[in-house]
């Protein structure tokens, strides 16, 4: 029986290490130069790139940050404050209940508050969308990172007649904020291959645009769409942007623990 | 430890409550640093009863006025909390309100017609809803036994120097966004389930006189589809029970180990029992992830609403019908079909994800009892 669990845990990453090596083999013949700065080529034509969408995918993932990221946070400060107020513990469950939403559906939702009453599809629409998405795991890492902080630092700025906001951000915010910044890291990563939310928002475009108010291209929707084409060109271009995917996700996965060793590291414990 | 640059750098931050009174008040305080905080406070031990009630509110506040800052955090923090609640509601409204001409039109039937025919306008969810449980119950009896075997393997046996390198790989899995997954489906997965799996499955082992594992058999299937939901789902079932068998207290596993119990059994008889829910509620959250997983699904699973026995045919998911068919969706009563579709999807993985995080949280309190 022993056996079988090392049995289980070998077969377990063997999908993984099948997909990596898998992905490395197919990329690397188109993996070049113009694969990061030109844009994507017709049908027939070999070469082109996924500039415009590597561009697009940067961008939404900068509003969704900038959008989930400082919600995520005060409503983190609010749960770690006052953790037994019944709003408190609705926040935290419902926060758990957001984030096991399937990301289509906070897509179609999107779609119906903000692409349906504008008329057309736009980055914001899919930086929102993924905003949603980012909101509740930011919410929860801020809350554990906060409960870590000591109580005597909290207290410290206290007696010295530190208002109670001030003390909140100025000394626990910034404590916890190391942990905070993985916390954000973590779920940018987890968003930045998704694609099921921008189906009907950023939508996708062929050209260059980086206006916020029209459809964007982005990296997990070019995948797809090259995917699901019959042209060989484009498949080999799909399994390309892939790996700049899979390495746009680690490296913001190795920002995130980076983030967490860096000089304030010791001052969470 | 706290140092006084950084109280400065905080500064700005505060200006955007628009306190003024309070920064100046507070600027003599300034220079004051870190390690000063410290021992003030080491012998002040009343102060901490003080503050942890006054945060509470049930005593009056020491400091008179200039409690504006105070008072706008509140409201602040509070606004960004109720948001949350607020966005869950405004979800539920505004998918309800757009999937009522649809349920309004196919009332009770729209859940069990299983004819989706767009020209004709006549919409029955009844296929989708079967792909999705049968493609997640495929993932299900494909995850469960592997991840359970890796979370034992993690707690219980593993060496030292294999733990954290296992346990990374199988985090990482979670890691690939599932556009990839959905490629590698396509271009890997399926050649290889129509040249040596499905030939194995009927031929080797004789399946192929069954019922699921008849027909023609393309490719692109439930069975791929279940597949791929599999190694997706794998890490979150492993990652909770990696966690709930962790959290089973030692003193169990000493007990039996007294009684004589070889480890094999120690696991079975002593730490698997007690871990159960939470492991159960670990499978639950694996299945919330699996139902409403769309593009890799949508990529192999062949997308046709119709209800076969065969795990061999392809099939439709709730969420590759929406993912499928929404840009094309021209009518208003198609658009309200597959928004009802996403309203159905919501309802079951809240219910899912509800009785998951139930179970998870029963386990982790009776680690704290």
């Amino acid at each position: 029986m022993v056996a079988l669990t090392y049995g289980a845990a070998a077969l377990a990453t063997l999908p993984l290490i099948f997909i990596l090596v898998h992905i490395a083999r197919a990329a690397v013949g188109s993996l070049n130069l113009a694969l990061f700065v030109s844009m994507p080529a017709p049908v027939g034509n070999a070469g082109g790139g996924m500039a415009n969408a590597i561009v697009g995918t940067l961008i939404l993932i900068c509003i969704a940050a900038v959008i989930g990221v400082p919600v995520g946070i005060g409503a983190g400060l609010y749960l770690a404050e006052h953790r037994r107020r019944p709003l408190a513990n609705s926040v935290r469950f419902l926060s758990d209940v957001l984030n096991g939403l399937p990301s289509i559906v906070l897509g179609i939702f999107a779609w119906q508050l903000l692409v349906r009453p504008a008329g057309h599809f736009s980055a914001v629409a899919g930086g929102i969308a993924l905003a949603v998405m980012v909101m509740p795991l930011v919410t929860r890492t801020t809350e554990e990172m906060i409960l870590l902080v000591p109580n005597a630092l909290r207290e410290a700025a206290l007696a010295l007649g530190y208002q109670r906001w001030r003390t909140s951000l100025a000394v626990v915010l910034r404590t916890a904020m190391p942990g905070i910044v993985t916390g954000a890291l973590v779920a940018i990563a987890r968003i930045a291959g998704e694609t099921a939310p921008l189906l009907f928002t950023a939508f996708g475009n062929q050209f260059w645009s980086t206006s916020l108010n029209r459809p964007i291209a982005a990296l997990p929707l070019q995948i797809f769409n090259y995917a699901v084409s019959p042209y060989d060109d484009w498949h080999s271009l799909a399994w390309a942007g892939a790996l700049v995917l899979i390495g746009i996700v680690f490296v913001i996965s190795l920002a995130a623990r980076f983030a967490t060793r860096s000089r304030f590291g010791a001052a969470v414990d | 430890m706290l140092r006084s640059e950084q109280s400065d750098a905080a500064l700005p931050a505060s200006d955007l409550t628009g306190c003024d009174n309070a920064v100046t008040r507070n600027a003599s305080l300034q220079p004051v640093n870190g390690s000063s905080f410290q021992c003030n406070m080491d012998g002040l031990p009343g102060i901490r009863d003080v503050s942890s009630l006054e945060r509470e509110g049930s005593l009056p506040r020491l400091s008179a006025g200039g409690d504006t800052g105070d008072r706008a955090y509140t409201v602040l923090t509070t606004a960004f909390a109720a948001f949350i609640p607020l966005l869950l509601i405004a979800i539920a409204t505004e998918l309800s309100r757009a999937a009522w001409p649809a349920l309004h039109e196919f009332g009770f039937g729209f859940l069990t017609s299983s004819e989706w025919d767009v020209p004709a306008g006549k919409f029955g969810a009844a296929p989708a809803i079967f792909g999705t449980i049968v493609s997640s119950f495929i993932a299900l009896l494909i995850a469960t036994p592997l991840a359970l075997g890796v979370a034992v393997f993690l707690s219980e046996f593993a060496p030292r120097w294999l733990q954290q390198p296992v346990a990374f790989l199988v985090d990482l899995l979670a890691a690939i966004p599932s556009v990839v997954y959905g490629l590698w489906g396509i271009f890997v997965l399926i050649p290889l389930l129509r040249e040596d799996i499905i030939p194995f499955l009927r031929d080797t082992l004789h399946l192929g006189a069954t019922r699921f594992f008849s027909g023609p058999a393309y490719g692109p299937s439930m069975l791929a589809a279940g597949i791929v939901l599999a190694i997706m789902a794998l890490p979150y079932i492993s990652a909770v029970s990696r966690e709930v068998l962790r959290a089973v207290p030692r003193s169990q596993r000493d007990a039996a180990l007294a009684l004589g119990a070889t480890r094999w059994e120690v696991i079975r008889d002593a730490v698997i029992p007690n871990a159960r829910s939470g492991i159960i509620g670990g499978v639950m959250l694996g299945l919330g992830r699996a139902l409403g997983e769309t593009m890799a699904v949508t990529m192999v699973i062949g997308n046709r609403p119709e209800i076969s026995a065969s795990l061999l045919a392809p099939g439709y998911t709730m969420a590759s019908l929406i993912a499928n068919e929404f840009s094309e969706a021209t009518s208003d009563i198609h658009l309200s079909a597959l928004m009802a579709v996403g309203a159905v999807l919501f309802l079951i993985t809240i219910v899912v994800n509800g009785i998951a995080r139930w179970l998870v949280w029963t386990v982790a309190d009776k680690a704290d009892a």
